[in-house]
């Protein structure tokens, strides 16, 4: 299992269109990922879960994965919230 | 961040402040209450100064005793730092003593017209469940014929079809994808939908779709007794599924347990059906009706008597 915490970066924070592309990115690992933000954790793979949690720029949230693909997953995702278009 | 502050007690209960109102903002960590009346008395000694303070007739009567200096002081140590508040109950007038602690140390002071032990269950049933540990879910709960139902599996298993056409068939979506779940009694626990998004349920092609305005407001409920899992998986040929249904399959989510069905999925099954039918079997089941040990009851008497026995 593999862990980070990363800062959004992302200026609008993960409204509806760039959640969808975070949790279309976060569907092609096989590892289960998990996205954990003020104590609540959510499946990352799963849009409606992800938007429950209004994650907004300079939030700090926590990537999990845990799955053969696991270190790659949180690597790619921690690189999307970090991007500052 | 704290559940409840003394501010939610005062808009819940529609109590009355009587002074101390900058300190309205001071959590409340614990369901118990204290009726202090032995503080008043002047044992101090095992003081619960982190829980909300009752004062009732029995108090303030004794408290009407004590000389002027003995009433200062013991409103004083009454009203810590730590203190969430202080609820004099029956609409009694405040010590004039009490007001001025409280104003010192900023224990917001509360009136209620209740009687004191009303109100003191009532508090500690709101406080239980505001202060239930919870915990959240992936899955989507559907109430079908008034059993909660939690699918779970898989991400793109067919959760949010399912809960659709359970929908489109007469039941209610509770929560899609994410479940909010509180442990509101030691076997009870109660699921909801984050506000953000409640009653909306997401189909892959069509997007996010409101279930509330497009089937009604029969369509949806805000929350629900969960009592059954259903676990969606793709059919793993490798895998023994139960045919008998004499085993009960269990799982726990924060403390309690709960009854579970792996149900595998494969192109022809209808899920919903299946869901439906498992939520009626459930239901006799606690009723006192189980198909499966019946039949499996039946089945070793015919053994046992040599012939099968039609009558």
């Amino acid at each position: 299992m593999v862990e980070k915490q990363v800062e959004v970066k992302l200026k609008t924070g993960l409204q509806a269109r760039p959640a969808a592309l975070f949790v279309q990115e976060a569907n092609r690992f096989s590892a289960d990922v998990f996205l954990e933000k003020d104590g609540k954790r959510v499946n990352a793979k799963s849009i409606m879960g992800l938007m429950s949690l209004a994650v907004g720029h300079g939030a700090v949230i926590t990537l999990i994965a845990d799955g053969p693909d696991e270190q790659e997953a949180v690597e790619k995702l921690a690189a999307y919230v970090q991007k500052e278009k | 961040m704290p559940k409840v502050r003394t501010k939610d007690i005062i808009e819940q209960f529609q109590l009355e402040l009587v002074s101390g109102a900058e300190g309205i903002y001071r959590p409340i960590t614990t369901s118990d209450l204290s009726r202090p009346g032995i503080e008043m008395a002047g044992y101090f000694a095992y003081y619960p100064a982190e829980r909300l303070q009752l004062l009732g007739r029995t108090e303030l009567s004794f408290y009407e005793t004590l000389t002027p200096e003995e009433k200062r002081s013991r409103m004083e140590r009454l009203c810590t730092d730590i203190t969430p508040g202080i609820v004099v109950s029956r609409g009694l007038e405040v010590p004039p003593e009490l007001i001025e602690a409280s104003e010192r140390q900023s224990v917001p002071v509360m009136r209620s017209t209740m009687k004191t032990t009303r109100l003191s269950s009532r508090l500690t049933n709101y406080l239980e469940s505001k202060l239930a540990p919870t915990t959240a879910v992936h899955g989507v709960l559907v109430d079908v014929y008034g059993v909660g139902v939690l699918i779970t599996g898989k991400s793109g298993v067919g959760k949010s079809e399912t809960a659709l056409e359970l929908v489109k068939r007469g039941h209610r979506l509770v929560a899609d994808d994410c479940v909010e779940i509180r442990q509101e009694d030691e076997d009870t626990l109660v699921g909801s939908a984050p506000e953000l998004i409640e009653h909306l349920l997401e189909i892959r092609g069509l997007g996010i779709i409101n279930m509330m305005t497009l089937f009604g407001a029969g369509a949806v409920r805000t929350h629900k007794r969960i009592s059954l899992v259903i676990d969606l998986e793709l059919w793993d040929p490798e895998k023994q599924y139960d045919r008998l249904g004499l085993e009960e399959e269990k799982v726990k989510i924060l403390d309690t347990e709960l009854p579970k069905l792996t149900i595998p999925v494969r192109p022809g099954r209808n899920l919903a059906v299946i869901v439906e039918v498992a939520a009626m079997n459930f239901r006799l089941k606690r009723m006192g009706v189980n198909a499966a040990e019946e039949f499996s009851a039946r089945l070793s008497d015919a053994i046992e008597d040599g012939a099968p026995d039609y009558e």
